[in-house]
């Protein structure tokens, strides 16, 4: 019987195998489980812009993309079976949307040779190039992320937070608590507490966390959340009326759908975002292209949503850094390692972005060997009880307090793993 | 035709007690062993190593663990995957502290910790039964999770709280490595077959010995068990140490050998410790073969699906993920009314068929 399995299921593996000269991109998305509200926007975005390149402009440097997806449903475990599947079709570069998932990756990529691109997520210190060659999180990470809110907190108090209180609601997972560290020493560097609750997995049970906050009235809650916890934490602090202007979420916790269902009482609700909010050049161009002409990944209904145009910058940024590989290599079909060194000497200007249809959609950043992490800006967005709206430009981080903390964590990381530095022989 | 006992002779004790008395049975199980050890670490590839393979032998240990307790014991448990975890965080905290150790003495060590946590949380069970003791259990997984979330020394207290495996060797003057992202997959398959191996040799002669005897003893009826001898004491702790050691072994491989890195909630949850009972009870209560037969349904079966949908048929991802479920979940629920003694009864009714093969009677 476990013979007849195997037999059947080579089948069905050999009927999968791929075709030849694409630039295969594979997409680990969700579109099931309780991330799927997140997962879908972004999987569309980033395989509706492929499809999009396909069709103006005849691939990239005339190689067709494509876009082969691999359900995770956000799971560590299927996240490996979708990589492992997917690896043999010549994979390009790997952009999983799951902080646990990339745990897995950095080390599988680094020794298969094939970039990880983790935008905004995954593991912070990676953005230290010199020991995690492969692994790259520009434009921003978690960490930047918790800085930039302390700053914008500061400018708002005058520059000072002394005696206040801020509290961390997060994602008790390795996702939701990347951020405690950095926050603990900003505590510490301008004296405000600082108070951690933690929400298990998936996120709907937030009761006692809401409970003690409405005890202890924080000055503001800052939240490390995903999918459905969101929806709730905004929920609940509508129900115990905590004054929305001072909850704030990082840029997993500010899309659309998180607030729509909340409606007007959402209303003051704050949260970062790595993109430019509004419309664009390249969404019409989508619209025409891709949708009328049936070849959107999902119903075509996230157009422009904040997730959705985070998912097709993702897809930008890769595809300008395919462009960039064959610039640099002189070969068209390219592969992984090229793709590798292109994503390491990345360059995103405005011009690049305006040419791309998407002006301003990100900050202007370069990638170097040592510095994979890109500026880290990001905007403030607050919802308005019908739509986002951009409070400000892009703010800075504090590079003072995250890149000891970056350096701290990847050396550790080389002793355990007995990496050398990359860059210096270079 | 198939397994027949005609002209099979036996001459001595032993060779009639034996696990395998047909002789077909026999040489079915050498080619299993010879196909299993011999010849799919030659034609391994990645895919089926880490999606199809190893999960399957890791899974098969946890659910020989469980069916331990809950088939041959009768105490249910909805601790697996905490125990799991304790498996995986031990092996953790002695590969990071001990960085020359092998793996196969992490490994059996992470096993033996897991035991005498087993062991601890197994106490209950002496005064309690069925349904209780499903919830003390219980209460041992949400525990044991909380444990390993909170105390940062368990995860050597990185940012994030994951955990992640260095690169270790097979065993001493070897120089095969069989975690890291460096192992060569045949090796880690080889390491988890030989424990697979050596673990369903050990159960199956255990749980057929006296000390199976006591656990069956106990399960079919505690107190008449206890009016012929049995210590129910000895039967309840030894099957949770036993057990405990095959589910530490489980999770300690899941996490060293096929994961790499591991968050304990989403890696040991609840979900876990379900997904491993369903293996029991779809494979059969109280047979070695019905867990293997459970491991793979489980853990094979989706991958197939998945392969099926979206390669040959191909399906939308997402859609084929909700059909997955569908199918699964209905297969299950056939299985169930078809055979409510799970696969390894389907097997052994079909053993019986082919005995007679082609006569109906």
């Amino acid at each position: 019987m476990k013979k007849l399995t195997i037999l059947v299921l080579s089948a069905a593996v050999a009927a999968g195998s791929p075709a030849a000269a694409e630039l295969v991109f594979p997409s680990l998305s969700y579109r099931t489980g309780p991330f799927a509200a997140g997962g879908i926007p972004f999987a569309d975005g980033y395989s509706d812009y492929m499809a999009l390149l396909n069709v103006r402009d005849g691939g990239i440097g005339g190689v067709m993309t494509s876009v082969p997806e691999c359900e995770t449903a956000y799971n560590t475990e299927r996240g490996v079976e979708c990589y492992e599947s997917t690896r043999g079709l010549g994979a390009l570069v790997y952009q999983p949307l799951s902080t646990g998932i990339t745990y897995q990756l950095i080390p599988r990529t680094t020794v298969d040779g094939i970039p990880l691109h983790t935008m905004g997520y995954g593991r912070t210190s990676a953005a230290n190039g010199d020991v995690f060659s492969h692994t790259f999180n520009y434009p921003a990470n978690y960490w930047d992320a918790a800085s930039i809110i302390v700053n914008q907190l500061l400018e708002e108090n005058d520059g000072s937070l002394e005696g206040q209180t801020i509290a961390l609601l997060y994602h008790n997972s390795a996702y939701g608590r990347e951020p405690i560290r950095t926050l603990e020493t900003l505590a510490e560097m301008h004296d405000f507490e600082f108070l951690q609750l933690a929400v298990d997995h998936p996120g709907q049970e937030q009761g006692n966390q809401w409970l003690q906050i409405r005890r202890e009235r924080p000055d503001y809650v800052v939240m490390w959340g995903w999918g459905v916890m969101n929806q709730v934490a905004i929920q609940e602090a509508i129900n115990i009326r905590y004054p929305m202007e001072n909850f704030i979420g990082n840029w997993w916790s500010g899309a659309d759908h998180d607030v729509e269902s909340a409606g007007a009482d959402a209303a003051g609700y704050r949260s970062l975002n790595m993109n430019r909010l509004g419309d664009m050049p390249v969404f019409a161009e989508i619209q025409e292209l891709v949708i009328d002409a049936g070849l959107n990944a999902g119903d075509g209904s996230n157009l422009g949503n904040v997730l959705y145009t985070r998912g097709m910058y993702a897809a930008f940024l890769a595809a300008e850094a395919a462009a960039l590989a064959q610039e640099m290599s002189g070969v068209a079909d390219i592969d992984a390692s090229m793709m590798r060194d292109a994503m390491e000497a990345l360059e995103i200007t405005n011009e690049i972005m305006e040419a791309a249809g998407m002006p301003g959609i990100g900050p202007e950043f370069a990638v170097t060997c040592e510095d994979h992490g890109g500026t880290g800006m990001a905007i403030m967005q607050q919802w308005d009880g019908e739509a986002w709206v951009t409070l400000t430009d892009f703010i800075a981080p504090d590079d003072s307090v995250t890149q000891p903390l970056i350096d701290e964590d990847s050396a550790q990381y080389a002793a355990e793993n007995g990496i050398t530095s990359q860059c210096s022989d270079s | 035709m198939f397994y027949r006992e005609a002209g099979d002779f036996k001459t001595s004790y032993s060779a009639d007690s034996a696990t395998f008395p047909i002789l077909f049975d026999r040489y079915r199980y050498y080619l299993v062993l010879i196909v299993g050890a011999g010849i799919i670490p030659f034609v391994l590839n990645d895919y089926w190593a880490n999606s199809i393979l190893i999960p399957f032998l890791i899974y098969a240990i946890a659910a020989m663990g469980l069916n331990i307790l809950t088939g041959y014991c009768g105490q249910v448990s909805l601790g697996t995957g905490g125990f799991m975890a304790v498996g995986a965080y031990t092996s953790y905290k002695l590969m990071t502290a001990f960085p020359g150790l092998d793996m196969i003495s992490v490994t059996l060590l992470s096993g033996l910790m897991t035991a005498m946590v087993g062991l601890a949380f197994g106490l209950p069970s002496l005064r309690i039964k069925g349904f209780y003791l499903a919830v003390a259990t219980l209460a041992a997984q949400f525990f044991l999770v909380w444990l390993f979330n909170k105390v940062g020394w368990f995860y050597n207290y990185s940012a994030s709280g994951q955990i992640s495996a260095p690169t270790r060797d097979f065993f001493y003057f070897t120089n095969i490595a069989v975690t890291g992202p460096s192992a060569e997959s045949w090796a880690k398959y080889l390491f988890c077959f030989m424990f697979v191996f050596v673990l369903a040799w050990v159960a199956r002669n255990l749980t057929r010995g006296s000390m199976g005897r006591q656990w069956m003893a106990i399960r079919d009826m505690d107190i008449a068990a206890e009016i012929i001898g049995v210590n129910p004491l000895k039967a309840k702790l030894t099957a949770f140490a036993v057990s405990s050691f095959y589910v530490g072994i489980s999770g300690a491989l899941l996490f060293t050998v096929y994961l790499g890195a591991v968050e304990v909630g989403e890696a040991y949850g609840i979900t876990k410790s379900f997904l491993v009972l369903f293996m029991i009870i779809i494979g059969g209560l109280g047979s070695i073969f019905g867990s293997f037969a459970g491991a793979a349904f489980m853990v094979i079966l989706p991958v197939f699906l998945r392969n099926f949908l979206t390669g040959t048929m191909n399906w939308d991802s997402a859609l084929a993920t909700h059909f997955e479920f569908v199918i699964v979940g209905g297969l299950i629920m056939f299985f169930l009314i078809v055979e409510p003694h799970g696969l390894a009864r389907l097997w052994a009714l079909v053993k019986d068929k082919l005995r007679l093969w082609p006569f109906p009677h």
